[in-house]
């Protein structure tokens, strides 16, 4: 992936800048989060009590007087870390399964659709919901409910772009120049399919974070006084009735940026590793 | 064209067969007992209709796909006893490559030419050494006529005939005793046709690699192939060298076959035509000519026995009660 193309890319099309730069603010801010935010998210001596958004606490304070714009900045690094690994376990597992399901076929075939199927038959926020509830509250296990109901998704368009591919000029090829099955896999098929898997982990990313705000928003995941953005919204919820409504406000306009952004970047990012894209 | 001495094979197919399961006891007879030499060096066209089988035989042959039964006797050793998913690695994968119709198809986009050709002197042959790599590419790109510096490209990147050209240097990179061509003109231009035509000529008389030409245009065969294998749903039913199978065709089909060919001259003379559609090659019957129902000249006979090749004239063998 070279600059030339890069820069290409992003002059085609100037929505993908866009979300890429984005995407690097987040980044920036799961990073140095605890050095540009102005409070310690845990003080509650930040301000009075539910002031309204001011030069001192730019996206107002929460009931404890914790200061929302600290709380949102230092939230990041956890949606982020929670999304990232979370897509990453189902985008390895289930691209691997699904390659080799949609490539050799047969019993591997039959039997990780219909856990596919198993899975996509219950409402995925509610398995999620099962899961972190039957094993336990903490990160880690929001991590793996995540990872284990977006499985599927990578499994199906993982086994569906193998599967088209398996009897192609080109995989005829490979193994006359003495390529093994294993090997076709991994070096002549899997990247084949990462364009429209890479739309895929995009896409997922926005609903990673999503589905990680959601469980801490009903009281599964990330605990309380935790900064989480999840937390901070239904914290607000109750306070937007008597007018406070930077408290949920700000927290859930953040959220929908993140997911807005990584939503724009998935064409983008298939773009750039795809060289038929290239001029 | 030079007449390659026919004492030893360098490939005997013996028997060869190749059946689909395609339902309950119905099994296609893709490919039905079928033997024919290829001498080292020479050039041999496979010609048949669309559905004949000749597909499923060279990729049998090209080892990507198990007879049901039969031999490959490849100079001293049987190829065919060999699984096709493990001859991959073996030590005898180069000796046989192939070169496909669709070169579009048959280019892994994600790999430059130069990627492409090389893969093969990696895991065949051995070679580690970049520079020795890149100067063995380089001048496999040069046999093929594609300019050194299209190597970095990927294939959409390059027309037709550089993609075809391509891929015949990919086939000859680990240095094949016999080389498939499965109609590799037959998604080119006419004009690419011809240079890419010329430049197998060239190649196999530079070479010494003798060709399988899978095809049904019946003038490439003529003017690239010493012997013709003529086939009809799975079977062969005329072989002989390329001139004697052209000018005295002596099995119906293959009377058809050189009749179908236009040829300006040949206006309002009375020609043979096959009417009617081909059997089925789902289960067969063993003991009718495949070619009854649509041959002009069958009889009840034919129904009832169908002859092995026989020998019509030196190296003509024909398949037919009438030849």
């Amino acid at each position: 992936m070279d600059m030339k193309h890069f820069k290409y890319v992003l002059k085609e099309n100037p929505v993908t800048g866009f979300a890429f730069v984005l995407f690097g603010l987040f980044v920036l801010l799961a990073i140095f989060g605890p050095l540009i935010a102005p409070f310690d998210p845990l003080d509650s001596n930040a301000g009075e009590p539910l002031t309204p958004p001011s030069a001192q606490n730019w996206f107002g304070t929460d009931s404890f007087g914790r200061d929302i714009f600290s709380r949102v900045i230092i939230a990041t690094r956890l949606d982020f870390g929670i999304a990232l690994s979370a897509v990453l376990i189902s985008f390895i597992i289930g691209s691997s399964i699904g390659c080799a399901a949609g490539f050799w076929g047969g019993w591997l075939d039959r039997v990780s659709s219909r856990v596919a199927d198993t899975i996509m038959a219950f409402p995925l926020f509610v398995l999620a919901m099962g899961i972190v509830a039957a094993l336990g509250n903490t990160v880690g296990n929001v991590i793996y409910a995540t990872a284990i109901i977006n499985l599927p998704f990578y499994m199906r368009v993982a086994r569906a772009e193998a599967n088209v591919r398996r009897n192609a000029g080109f995989i005829e090829a490979a193994r006359l120049a003495g390529n093994h099955d294993v090997r076709i896999l991994a070096v002549h098929i899997f990247p084949n399919i990462l364009p429209p898997m890479m739309v895929q982990v995009s896409l997922n990313m926005g609903w990673a974070i999503l589905n990680a705000a959601g469980l801490s928003f009903i009281g599964l995941g990330v605990r309380p006084p935790e900064a989480e953005w999840g937390i901070m919204v239904a914290e607000g919820a109750t306070y937007i009735i008597s007018g406070e409504w930077w408290v949920a406000l700000f927290p859930g306009a953040v959220l929908m940026l993140a997911v807005f952004c990584f939503n724009l970047m998935g064409d983008g990012l298939r773009d750039l590793i795809d060289p038929r894209r290239r001029t | 064209m030079n007449a390659p001495e026919r004492n030893i094979p360098l490939l005997r197919v013996q028997r060869l067969q190749k059946h689909f399961k395609v339902g309950r006891n119905a099994m296609l007879h893709a490919v039905d007992d079928i033997s024919f030499d290829i001498a080292p060096g020479e050039s041999v066209g496979l010609v048949g209709e669309s559905g004949c089988g000749k597909s499923t035989l060279s990729r049998v042959i090209a080892r990507l796909a198990d007879p049901t039964s039969g031999a490959l006797q490849f100079e001293d050793v049987d190829l065919a006893v060999h699984p096709a998913a493990k001859f991959a690695r073996d030590s005898r994968r180069g000796v046989i490559q192939m070169v496909f119709q669709d070169a579009n198809d048959s280019l892994n986009p994600r790999y430059t030419a130069f990627d492409t050709i090389a893969e093969s002197l990696r895991l065949l042959v051995g070679m580690k050494d970049a520079a020795q790599i890149k100067a063995r590419v380089e001048e496999l790109a040069t046999w093929v006529g594609l300019p050194v510096d299209l190597l970095s490209r990927y294939p959409h990147q390059l027309s037709g005939g550089q993609k075809a050209r391509v891929g015949i240097a990919r086939a000859l990179a680990p240095s094949p005793r016999l080389l498939i061509l499965d109609e590799p003109t037959a998604a080119l231009d006419v004009s690419v046709q011809a240079t890419v035509l010329q430049l197998l000529a060239e190649l196999r008389d530079k070479l010494g690699v003798a060709y399988l030409f899978v095809s049904h245009d019946l003038n490439v065969v003529r003017l690239l192939c010493d012997r013709v294998v003529v086939m009809y749903l799975g079977k062969v039913v005329e072989e002989g060298p390329a001139e004697a199978v052209f000018t005295t065709p002596r099995h119906p089909y293959t009377q058809a076959l050189v009749a179908a060919i236009p040829d300006p001259d040949a206006r309002g003379r009375k020609t043979v035509r096959a009417e009617g559609e081909p059997r089925s090659p789902i289960n067969p019957d063993p003991r009718a000519c495949r070619f009854h129902g649509r041959c002009p000249k069958g009889e009840p006979k034919c129904e009832l026995t169908m002859l092995d090749l026989k020998e019509v004239a030196p190296a003509h063998r024909v398949a037919c009660h009438f030849a």
